[in-house]
């Protein structure tokens, strides 16, 4: 077996190893690309050989729909214009079972770095960035299913969705960028906390005022004003603006959703950015 | 002989405590050295600082020519690295998890199968690669973590305690790979252990380390040479260098860390 490369003096390993690092920086961005898939895989992998965990996280969000959409339907107490509440529901219920998902990430990533899988990532010549986006990716690829599934059935409860393939395309990029956004939130608390108790408190505390201070549930217009600016600077708020346009079916006008897509792509870009720069810090 | 890892006064600094005290030594081509000392002696700070997962608060080192603060990806192509717990995926086989690591590593994508399935050869892991890794046992998945830090045909492989928590049998199996790999290749070894027999056995050199500081540096005949007395064992020379320190026993995280690892083997 070839165990080494060829023996080079040092001098002549040094150069040749400055043009692999020219090269490397040439390509640098298909790089960090590449790398990211290749953690992104490592999570589908995982799934295909036990998908267990998958169907027991739908149960929750499906309980919100069939429980709680249920009934505040007959209250008709929230102002959802034309659109029935269970209709109006179903985006915001999609968008908290995407941030339920992702914003516990954390613990995985200490999970990982007590197995020493991170010290192994580090050691290798994988970018930290690329690290961090794997991570994100791999979220999404574990919010897929079960936003299918609230999805599909949303539609048999009676809400009016959409079935126009591109919109539902655009729920399923969105259900991936809003995982890849809170669970990078969740991986710089994790960083920044290193033990899973804090990152489960943490997590804890933050789901609430996440979930109920946006428009996830309920108009943010019926809320304090207080209330208000504090749900217009909630990324969720965004993901189910983005998520409430392109599923209903009474939806007219789509110009919102550049405002919504450039928030929640600046966001996880500003959060992946923080997280590549903690992420080291995890080990030490 | 050319030096292929250079340490000079690297100083590790963790708030009050200094883990690293102004450390200097040189490791050659070729060589399997190894860090000796008791838990907390410093060793595993050492080998993250080599490996890129901690910058040093002073002091610099060079691994394959490579600065490791300023060189980091070069440094990173050039090692291989098998961290102390036990840290491959339970819920990948064992094929998956090699895979991973040989895409992360760069290893091209036509020969990516293939040299995959040369690394499981040489650990003897070709029949147990298409099962999931948590129905290894602990030797199993060591030397499959061997076999990931061959991938990318490294110049240096670092071992942090390799053999640590592993049953008697495991352990003779790491160490006959790792002198199998030294006389199959030029590769340099650097491990830390804790154990003597370890040391003796594996290492052409050896660094005692203790509170921080390279207590003694040599061959395990030059250390027992050192000591005096009648046919002195690695063992004299450690209680020499190292005494007070086995006393008072690891710190409270390090045991802990054992015993979790302990805990994955059942």
């Amino acid at each position: 077996m070839k165990l080494q490369e060829r023996e080079e003096p040092l001098a002549d390993s040094a150069r040749s190893a400055n043009t692999t690092l020219a090269l490397s920086y040439r390509n640098s961005l298909l790089d960090v690309v590449r790398k990211a898939g290749t953690i992104a895989e490592w999570e589908a992998r995982k799934i295909r050989h036990d998908a267990t965990d998958l169907v027991t996280r739908a149960v929750q969000p499906l309980l919100w729909l069939i429980v709680f959409g249920e009934t505040f339907s007959r209250i008709h107490a929230i102002p959802t214009g034309t659109d029935s509440y269970l209709s109006y529901l179903a985006p915001g219920i999609l968008a908290q079972s995407v941030l339920f998902i992702s914003i516990f990430a954390g613990i995985a990533i200490i999970w990982e770095r007590d197995l020493g899988v991170i010290h192994k990532f580090l050691a290798s010549p994988t970018p930290r960035v690329s690290l961090v986006i794997g991570k994100g990716l791999a979220s999404g690829i574990r919010a897929l299913p079960q936003a299918i599934v609230i999805y599909i059935v949303a539609i048999l409860l009676g809400a009016k969705l959409q079935a126009n393939p591109l919109c539902i395309l655009g729920v399923l990029v969105l259900a991936v960028l809003g995982a890849a956004c809170f669970s990078t939130f969740s991986l710089i608390i994790a960083c920044l906390l290193k033990t899973r108790d804090r990152v489960m408190g943490i997590g804890q505390v933050l789901t609430m005022p996440l979930f109920f201070a946006s428009n996830a549930i309920y108009p943010i217009s019926i809320m304090p004003n207080w209330l208000q600016v504090v749900a217009r600077i909630n990324p969720l708020t965004y993901v189910v603006d983005a998520l409430r346009t392109l599923m209903l079916t009474s939806t007219t006008d789509y110009s919102s959703l550049g405002l919504d897509f450039a928030v929640i792509l600046g966001v996880t870009a500003v959060l992946v950015a923080i997280g590549a720069w903690l992420y080291p810090r995890i080990v030490q | 002989m050319t030096a292929i890892i250079e340490v000079s006064h690297l100083v590790k600094q963790f708030g009050e405590h200094r883990a690293v005290n102004d450390v200097s030594f040189t490791v050659e081509r070729g060589e399997v050295f190894g860090l000796l000392g008791p838990n907390g002696a410093g060793k595993s700070t050492t080998i993250k600082m080599l490996t890129t997962l901690l910058s040093p608060t002073s002091g610099q080192a060079r691994v394959n020519g490579f600065d490791i603060v300023h060189q980091t990806t070069a440094v990173r192509h050039s090692i291989g690295y098998v961290p102390q717990a036990l840290s491959a995926d339970g819920n990948l086989t064992g094929f998956e998890n090699l895979l991973i690591f040989a895409k992360l590593y760069d290893v091209p994508r036509s020969t990516r199968k293939a040299r995959v399935n040369e690394v499981l050869d040489y650990v003897g892991l070709t029949d147990a690669s298409r099962q999931l890794v948590r129905n290894y046992s602990g030797g199993m998945i060591r030397r499959l973590e061997v076999a990931q830090s061959l991938l990318h045909q490294p110049r240096v492989l670092f071992l942090d305690e390799p053999t640590v928590g592993l049953d008697p049998v495991a352990r003779q199996a790491i160490w006959d790979h790792l002198l199998q790999l030294k006389a199959d290749s030029e590769m340099t070894i650097f491990l830390t252990t804790h154990s003597m027999e370890e040391a003796d056995s594996l290492c052409s050199r050896i660094g005692i380390m203790h509170r921080g500081e390279i207590a003694a540096i040599g061959t395990p005949d030059e250390l027992k040479a050192t000591v005096g007395g009648e046919n002195p064992t690695l063992n004299d020379v450690f209680v020499h260098y190292a005494g007070d320190a086995l006393e008072s026993g690891g710190s409270y995280r390090e045991t802990s860390r054992a015993r979790r690892t302990a805990r994955r083997l059942g």
